[in-house]
This record gives structure tokens, sequence and C-alpha cells, in this order.
């Protein structure tokens, strides 16, 4: 990545607190280049009006950038067809949807749901739930010490009873990248489908859902460039088409009496209501940048951010960095010795770096590594190496600070 | 952004050695209570006697702030009844708004006035005092 990507992101062009802002906070949401911005404004300029229905001029400008949007997208993540892509709010609205359409009429009483316990609260909770609903029954894989996951820890506990496996393709807190193609294929062996939450890993990573052959596959824009508020679920068409629509309303009807109705063709019968447009419209156009970096590139130029990171931020004494020592995508979560990470994050802002303190929605995870909260960096295309020189600067100077004051 | 309006000397010696820190043997009034944002936590224990605060203790887990008024907040109030410990935290309220307010009873507490500039942590500077709020509300119904 040159300088040139990060002078397209108007808001990295600023001082905080009289220092200028280094922006490490991209797992929690990425920054958005002047592409998506301008698209955003285009189609509000230009085009906007509702999808599906007007036949009016605009109305089929509107339809064709909101379904032009979708293609994009299912090329992106590699979908065989564009009707398998279901746009919504986001990842925690994709998982919820799974669990309520797909598990609520799969899953029985005895049934097993299969997670891990470093999945983000919203690849947790739609399951707890569905398993209450259901008499089902929870059961965790058991990660390495590392906070990794190995195939055969998961294949202790996937039986012919799972019905469900969920897991995160990347860790948010931990970085690391799960075997979820492998687990994936234990998970049908068993005659289960594997429920993908691919918030982390869309953003960071080239993706391919029929290489990886999950069933589900739900991501979020705001993580990769795009407005907030848009997001997608994949899922195999041959599950959606025998899938319950959770939303009813407009847009999503074939036909309305008055005391039955029926649903349109996939993959519009999940989207009740005037959808997402201007947000799809920024997502396609999030995407189109993305491409023209290439993934590829985009990946390499965060696996040596993260290794340059993990060199230089066990510099500092008494600071523990949580997870492996290899990691591919860049998310460093760490601790420093007798500073809260709230106090961390503080002392961080007031010297122009934007961090995370706090369980970054996994209070299970928090648990399992036996700490209340931590601090997160995260990186993006658009960090560099001064980034993490900052950062590891306002680090000594926060141990300095703390050292004093007691 | 002055760091040193946030971190007192005064509010770093009450997060290193905190007052009234730990668990009564008996039963009083126990409020727990989370800050669901950031993990903070407290456990707050009132003893209370003829409507009177006759001790306050917590156990916690929490940031420098959270937990430095806590350990102040359980100092100011003993001794006060419960119309006296509301209006504290009434009062308390009002600091994390910027107001001009004293803590005669108290002085270490105006130290956390600086909070105040730091929009992010006035959640971390009032868990303690909601839990005494809570506890107080408990009591009067």
């Amino acid at each position: 990545m040159n300088a040139s990507v990060r002078e397209q992101f108007p808001i990295l062009n600023q001082e905080v607190n009289g220092h200028p802002l280094v922006y490490l906070d991209s797992a929690a949401t990425s920054q958005k280049p002047r592409a998506v911005l301008d698209a955003v404004r285009r189609y509000y300029e230009l085009d906007n009006s509702n999808v599906h229905r007007g036949v009016h001029t605009l109305g089929s400008r509107a339809t064709d950038a909101y379904e032009g949007a979708r293609e994009k997208v299912a090329a992106f993540i590699g979908a065989a067809h564009p009707e398998e892509i279901v746009f919504n709010r986001g990842t925690t609205t994709g998982l919820n949807l799974v669990a309520a359409s797909y598990g609520d009429a799969n899953v029985n009483e005895g049934d097993e749901i299969v997670l891990t316990p470093i999945e983000h609260h919203s690849n947790l909770i739609p399951w707890q739930q569905l398993a209450k609903r259901k008499g089902a029954v929870l059961k965790y894989i058991e990660p390495n010490p590392d906070g990794t996951i190995d195939v055969e820890a998961a294949a202790k506990v996937i039986t012919d009873k799972t019905k469900i496996v969920a897991i995160a393709y990347v860790s948010n807190v931990m970085g690391v990248v799960h075997p979820v193609k492998e687990i994936g294929a234990l998970a049908h062996k068993h005659g289960a489908v594997i429920v993908v939450d691919g918030a982390q890993s869309t953003p960071h990573m080239k993706v391919d859902v029929q290489d990886l052959d999950c069933d589900f596959y739900a991501l979020s824009g705001h993580k990769m460039c795009a407005p907030t508020g848009i997001g997608a679920l994949y899922g195999k068409k041959a599950l959606l088409e025998k899938m319950e629509p959770v939303e009813f309303g407009g847009e999503m009807i074939d036909d309305v009496g008055l005391y039955e109705s029926t649903w349109k063709d996939l993959p519009w019968r999940f989207e009740g209501g005037t959808p997402i447009i201007a947000g799809a419209v920024g997502l396609g156009a999030a995407i189109d940048f993305l491409n023209e970096l290439g993934m590829d590139n985009v990946a390499e130029h965060e696996h040596r951010l993260a290794a340059y990171a993990m060199n230089r931020i066990q510099e500092i004494d008494g600071l523990k960095v949580f997870g492996p020592q290899d990691r591919k995508v860049g998310i460093v979560t760490f601790n420093l010795d007798d500073v809260h990470p709230h106090d961390v994050a503080t002392v961080l802002d007031s010297y122009g770096v934007a961090i995370r303190a706090g369980h970054h929605c996994c209070q299970p995870l928090m648990r399992w590594l036996e700490v209340s909260s931590t601090a997160r960096a995260s990186f993006y295309l658009y960090n560099n190496e001064q980034d993490i020189d900052r950062l590891i600067d306002a680090l000594i100077r926060t141990k300095e600070y703390f050292g004093d004051a007691t | 952004m002055q760091l040193d309006d946030l971190y007192r000397r005064v509010i770093m010696d009450h997060y290193k050695n905190p007052r009234n820190k730990g668990k009564f043997e008996d039963e009083g009034v126990t409020i727990d209570l989370n800050n669901p944002t950031c993990g903070d936590k407290i456990s707050l224990q009132l003893q209370l006697e003829e409507g009177i605060v006759k001790n306050a203790r917590y156990t916690g887990d929490g940031c420098s702030i959270s937990m430095s008024s806590a350990s102040m907040m359980t100092e100011a109030v003993k001794g006060k009844t419960l119309p006296q410990a509301l209006e504290l935290a009434e009062r308390f309220s009002s600091l994390m708004k910027g107001e001009d307010v004293e803590f005669d009873e108290y002085e270490d507490i105006e130290a956390l006035s600086g909070v105040n500039k730091f929009p992010a942590r006035i959640k971390c500077a009032t868990l303690a005092w909601n839990a005494l709020r809570k506890g107080i509300e408990r009591e009067a119904h």
C-alpha cells in the first residue's frame, strides 16, 4: 500500500488532541474512502428513488444500482448466484436471521449447536436464544491456550446430533484465522450446517464461500470501507429457498390476501421494507475500491504490519499480548501491567492514538482469558509502520505516566 | 486535553490504596452493577441502621476512575441518612455535568471534577454512585 491510499481517507487528515490522528480501531469500524463517500452522495443527488416498483427513470436507476451492488457482493465473496446475497443491516442481523429462520425450522429438542467461547456476542446470543426456545444443547469447541482452534478439538464436540456449527472466520480479539473450511467439512459429515461470522475476515482477506463450502456467511459493510447500516448474508440457494422470512411487510411479498400471503423469490423475501439502498451503493463502491487495491495486497499489507506490531509491542516491559505470535490479520490485543485498559485508551487518545478498550463484545472470551477487559489495536489498509511507532511511543508514555502518578 | 486534569494524585492514591474495599461477613444491602459497555463491575454493600449508613464497602473490577470513585463514595457516605446520601449522589451528578459544587464533607471527591472533560469516562466515575442510588431506592420501597 503506498501513501496515496491513505490520502483517499479524508478523516485521517486531522489532529486529535493536538496530534495527527492515528486510527487503530478498524476492527470496530473502518474509515471510508472518498470514492465511497462520493458514490453515496452521487446516488442521493442523482438517482435517489425507491427500488423495485417505480416505473419512472429514477426508479430503474436506483434498482439497477441496488441490484448491481448485490452482484458485486456475490462476486467479491465468490457466491455462485447474486440471489444468494441478502442485504441487511450487518453481521448481527444476518446471524439472527439464520438462527430465527433456519434454526427454528431445523433445530429440535436435544439437538446440538456447536460454537466456540471466542465468538463475538452476535454469534453467540442468537444461538443461546435458539437453544432455549427449542430445548437444544449448546456445546463449545475448546480453544488451544493461545486462542487458536483445531479441527481435532472440533471433532470432539461435533456429533450426529449437531445441527448447526457457528464460528467466526477471524476472531475480533485474538486476530486468528480459524480453519472454517475443515470444520465445515466435519459439520457436513455429521449432517450439520456451518454458519460463518465473516465480520472480521471479509474486509481483510480474499474470501471464497464456495471454496469454504460454508452454508451461511454473514458480513458487515462498515468494517470494509462501506457506510454503517449495510451488511449482507450469504446463504446457499438450496437452503435459502426452504427458509421462511422473519420480517414481513412491503417489498417481500408476491401476493397478499386478507387471510393468506405468499412471498417473493430469493433474495427479496428476506428484505421486507424499503431496503438500505444508499448503503448498498456505498458497499458496492467499497468493493470496487478494495478490488482495485487487490485483496491479496490488502492481506499482505496487514500481515506485514501485524508482524511489525507484534515485534515492536513486545519491546515494552510488562505488556502481555493475547493470542499467537504469528498472525495474519491486523488485530493485536494486549494489556499493560498495572494500568487498566480504559486508562491506557485515555492516555493514548491524549496522544491522538485511537484504540479500543473493553470486552470487545466477547465476555465469555474475557472470562476464558481470565481478564475483565483488554486493550486492542487493529490495523487496516490505510495504516503504516509510523502509526505503529506512534502507538509504541504512546504506550511507553502511558507506562511512564502511571509509574509517576503512583 | 490535559491528562493531569483527569488523573490527579488524590485519584491515583484512592486507586492504589482503596478505602473500604472488601466484603462484610454479614449481609447488608448488596447492589451489583455492571457497566456493560466496558466491563467494569462493582458490588456495593451498605450496612444500614435506623435509616443511617453505618458502613459501606465494595468489591469490583475496573479502571482507576471507577475504582477511585467507589473508594471515595464509600468514605463519604458513612454516617449519612438515606436522604443525605441521595443528596450526595445528586451533587456528584452535578459535578459530572461540570457544575461548580463542593464536597466539604469529603473534599477528595472534588478531584474527580476533571472527568467532566473526558465524556467517555463519566460512566466510569458514576458507576459506584449509581449503585448507591439503587441501594437507597431499594430501601425506600
